[in-house]
């Protein structure tokens, strides 16, 4: 009887967790229906097609803008989560120091300015950089993502860290362990969830991001987010649904691998 | 994750795309979003190797902060009439004077002498438009044409109405209904529009862009929005039809300029004069539905768009489109605050 | 013993020391890329405004400032209190309010599942929580019109059940707003929710139970409190961005409502009063700065008392 009583479980929360994940897919399902559709609409259904797999796969202004945002995505949300974990390092764990409370609120703050805000106002330093530089490339973009995608890897990390045991830490210390090996080999691996959390949300932040791109974009600089919004004011066709389907199947064979190789380790 | 994989991507992506596009051979136009004809770039790419990069904005006041605040690296822009003078006061354009380029000879009268550039010194013609309504026959049979429509909806109407999202537009609209001139600042007046808005927008669905995907699918019944994106719908769906607002619509047009910090003046000139060729003019409207101000222009258009009932505007409503014109700083603050009381 | 009191100190400084340096990059990229540019923002809210956007380069202005709370009767002048902004930020705070606890009553669940799953499939499921938003915000909204606009999936369904007769008018309304804020900001509160549950010491909640508390006991007393700050965490990142929310509430919401996302956005764009927008904006992270700092204090004292 004991054996059978499960402390885990919680009554409903497994057929919440259900209805959450169809609710998180219904939309999405539906968007990939549409990228089959033979007619111009995406919410009219007018027949099986494949038209518009071929249409986006011969435009090259969405195949590179969809390249770039992914791009800088990824190097964005990299820099972000590397910088948040070591500065949710320094801000967990410690008797309260001087300065601590405002780091805090400083990491925080591109997460409470509104968008337009940041946008402009990185509009006015950029351009006079770019003026004095030169240079013009994608850079100020990945720092501008960077920035804004900080605070939304921090808090996770930052969640995980909190209440965490130090005393692993200590024990490998006291076991003549540096720092760095303490690190890698205990600290680092009790944060993954934390890490790959935040660099989660990082990345999904970055690639959603139409203001402040449209603010810092130099020329031939569009991504999806800014092409779709140009896009908005005429008439959207299923050639989107397309190319983000064709970036759905690209993700699942992604997490199919990753789902193999953990597989393999354990 | 693994970490050795995304650093070095990361770096790569750095490297790989630091270099800009101010080689040679290049020209850097930023346009409104989905409004470049590809083919037409395709050609002038072809003709005068060159590699052009086209570079979307989706409104006036965007595009305006960016060049102003420079070092955007684009040579072209296409800005409304409204927004020219300002982009000529502050000394944003380059004086190109395309009046003086070969192929100026094609630009139609009537788009030479315009208010927001006398004699076309900036400028050339790229896409005209104006906002009017768009019904579904089935819904409703009575008078079109007339902004009534959605000011004062007739009751089949009510609650199936969608208004362009544009403060302009709408409260051009709603002062000429009313009775007054665009960019008056009689507060009597602007006090019946403000009140005529509130009171008529309950009976609206939304204020939205996606009319060509719901005009036609039934469910909007009635739109006041641009006259392309009505021409669109309604070679989705016949029963859509075009009424001219006879108290009064707005026009707009789209001109093509050359900034002052361009880096590819010739080719941005090479530019100017291709446009004004009927044949690649007649490419542009193909792309984006809209007419353009080039004679000779409609025998390369595609046939539905020749006789368009959007397009040709008939004799009896000439009179009633005026240009949208920039009002004075103190008139517009008063309209933006109209604008915030009617979304509250 | 003096000098061990010494050492104790210098170890104390060094310490503080590298945890600045640690935090270092983090700080220079904002101080970089937000909070410099951010002052740049301050200073203008504090200029007359330009004649077409931007400002009068260094002309002191407190217009902007008076506009955020008052404004002068367009028709007659007296000085009242601005109630359209007050109105816009009421229900700004009403809907980013509920679209917090509607997320945090799907997300505990769904996190609370994740972190119970076998540990090597937990990564996937997390992968899983984030796949939809890989595609770009703009497509979903529009896949989420066709759930639920009337002859969508939603409306189809219930009809079909005989739940309705008549299709529920949700699309351009304020539930259409709030469905697609929850929507788009649930993996906000669920993955920050997973990261402190995964740690989750079950050994605690068998003591619980074998001091014979129920099941909700249990979550009240034990896992609530052990996850707090996995809560908090979320319900910051969902909280606070849908105040500035601006798609959803233009497409979803039909446009016919603003939200102070919106509201901002009109003063930089046709609005044409930048000094009005600054100031807006920093009033409203003043008023989140103040909330948050006033919650790590408190955050801070008791994590002291528990040592």
């Amino acid at each position: 009887m004991a054996s059978r009583f499960d402390v885990r479980s919680q009554p409903g929360f497994g057929t919440v967790a259900m209805f959450t994940f169809v609710l998180l897919y219904l939309p999405i399902a539906t968007l990939v229906a549409y990228a089959f559709n033979a007619s111009e609409s995406v919410t009219v259904w007018g027949g099986f097609s494949l038209r518009w797999f071929v249409e986006a796969s011969q435009n090259a202004a969405v195949q590179d803008a969809a390249w770039r945002s992914f791009v800088i995505a990824l190097s964005a949300a990299t820099m972000a989560t590397i910088a948040a974990t070591m500065a949710a390092i320094a801000t967990t764990r410690t008797a309260p120091y001087p300065g601590l409370s405002a780091k805090y609120a400083f990491i925080n703050l591109p997460l409470m300015v509104p968008e337009i805000v940041t946008a402009v106002a990185l509009l006015i330093v950029f351009s006079r950089v770019k003026v004095w530089t030169g240079y013009s490339g994608l850079g100020y973009l990945v720092v501008a993502h960077t920035a804004f995608c900080i605070p939304f890897a921090y808090l996770p990390i930052r969640a995980r860290l909190e209440g965490m045991d130090a005393s692993l830490e200590r024990a490998a210390a006291d076991l003549y362990a540096t720092p760095w090996m303490a690190f890698r080999r205990v600290t680092l691996p009790l944060l993954r969830p934390g890490i790959i959390a935040g660099f989660m949300l990082a990345f999904v932040i970055s690639l959603d991001d139409v203001v402040i791109t449209e603010f810092v974009k130099s020329g031939g600089q569009d991504t999806l987010p800014t092409y779709m919004l140009g896009q908005i004011r005429r008439a959207v066709t299923p050639e989107v649904n397309a190319i983000a389907t064709a970036f759905l199947a690209l993700s699942i064979l992604i997490v199919t691998a990753f789902f193999f190789i953990n597989r393999k380790k354990s | 994750m693994n970490w050795k994989i995304s650093i070095a991507s990361a770096a790569i992506a750095f490297l790989g795309l630091a270099g800009s596009a101010a080689a040679e051979g290049a020209l850097n136009i930023y346009n409104w979003g989905d409004y470049t004809s590809p083919e037409l770039i395709k050609k002038f790419e072809q003709k005068y190797n060159v590699k052009v990069t086209v570079t979307d904005y989706d409104s006036n006041d965007t595009a305006l902060s960016k060049i102003r605040a420079g070092g955007h690296g684009f040579d072209i822009a296409v800005p409304s009439a409204n927004y020219m003078p300002i982009w000529i006061k502050e000394g944003l354009l380059l004086e190109a004077r395309p009046d003086q380029m070969d192929n100026f000879k094609n630009v139609d009268e009537r788009w030479v002498n315009v208010p927001w550039d006398p004699g076309r010194h900036y400028s050339v013609p790229w896409q005209w438009g104006l906002s009017g309504i768009g019904i579904n026959k089935k819904v409703y049979s009575g008078d079109i044409n007339t902004s009534a429509i959605f000011l004062d909806p007739p009751k089949e109407l009510i609650g199936k109405i969608n208004v362009e999202p544009e403060m302009n537009d709408v409260l051009f609209a709603t002062i000429r209904y009313l009775g007054g001139e665009w960019c008056t600042s009689d507060k009597e007046l602007l006090k019946k529009v403000r009140d005529k808005l509130i009171e008529a927008k309950p009976k609206w669905l939304a204020m939205d862009y996606s009319v060509t995907e719901k005009l036609p699918s039934g469910d909007y019944a009635a739109v006041y929005y641009w006259n392309g994106a009505i021409l669109r719908s309604r070679l989705k769906n016949p029963d859509i039809a075009f009424g001219y607002p006879k108290e009064g619509y707005p026009i707009f047009m789209d001109s093509v300029v050359i900034l002052k910090d361009a880096k590819n003046v010739e080719n941005a000139k090479l530019f100017l004069n291709f446009i004004m060729e009927p044949e690649n003019a007649a490419l542009i409207s193909g792309f984006a539905k809209y007419a353009n101000g080039i004679k000779g222009s409609d025998k390369f258009m595609p046939p539905e768009m020749k006789d368009a009932p959007e397009l040709v505007v008939p004799p009896q409503f000439e009179k009633a489109g005026e240009f949208l014109a920039a009002c004075s700083p103190e008139v517009s603050q008063l309209y933006a605050r109209i604008w915030t009381d009617v979304n509250k | 013993m003096a000098s061990a009191a010494e050492n104790a100190q210098r170890h104390h400084r060094e310490e503080i020391r590298r945890r600045w340096m640690l935090s270092a990059p983090a700080l220079l990229i904002i101080l970089v890329a937000a909070t410099g540019p951010l002052l740049v923002m301050l200073a203008y809210s504090f200029m007359a405004k330009g004649d077409y956007g931007d400002v009068k380069f260094g002309q002191f202005s407190l217009d902007g400032w008076f506009s955020v709370l008052f404004q002068r009767d367009m028709f007659d002048d007296t000085v009242t209190l601005a109630d359209a902004h007050l109105s816009i930020l009421w229900r700004s705070l009403r809907l980013s309010l509920i679209t917090t606890l509607a997320t945090l009553a799907l997300g505990f669940p769904t996190a609370y599942f994740i972190a119970t799953r076998p540990r090597h499939t937990r990564e996937i499921w997390v992968f899983l929580v984030t796949i939809p938003f890989w595609t770009n915000l703009l497509i979903r909204t529009f896949a989420m019109q066709q759930v639920i606009r009337n002859e969508g999936i939603l409306n189809n369904a219930l009809r079909a059940l005989g739940v309705i007769d008549e299709p529920l008018p949700i699309m351009y309304t304020d539930w259409a707003i709030l469905f697609g804020m929850v929507y788009v900001y649930l993996p906000l509160m669920v993955l920050p929710l997973y990261a402190s549950m995964e740690k989750l010491d079950f050994r605690l909640i068998e003591a619980g139970y074998d001091l014979y508390a129920g099941r909700l006991a249990v979550l009240r007393r034990i896992i609530i409190p052990l996850v707090k700050p996995g809560i908090v965490a979320g319900s910051i990142l969902v909280f606070i961005p849908s105040l500035g929310a601006y798609v959803i509430p233009r497409v979803l919401g039909g446009g016919k409502n603003m939200m102070l996302g919106n509201l901002i956005e009109l003063q930089f764009g046709s609005g044409r009063n930048w000094p009005l927008g600054a100031a807006i904006s920093i009033t409203l992270m003043a008023l989140v700065m103040v909330a948050l700092l006033v919650y790590v204090r408190n955050a801070a004292k008791s994590g002291a008392q528990h040592g």
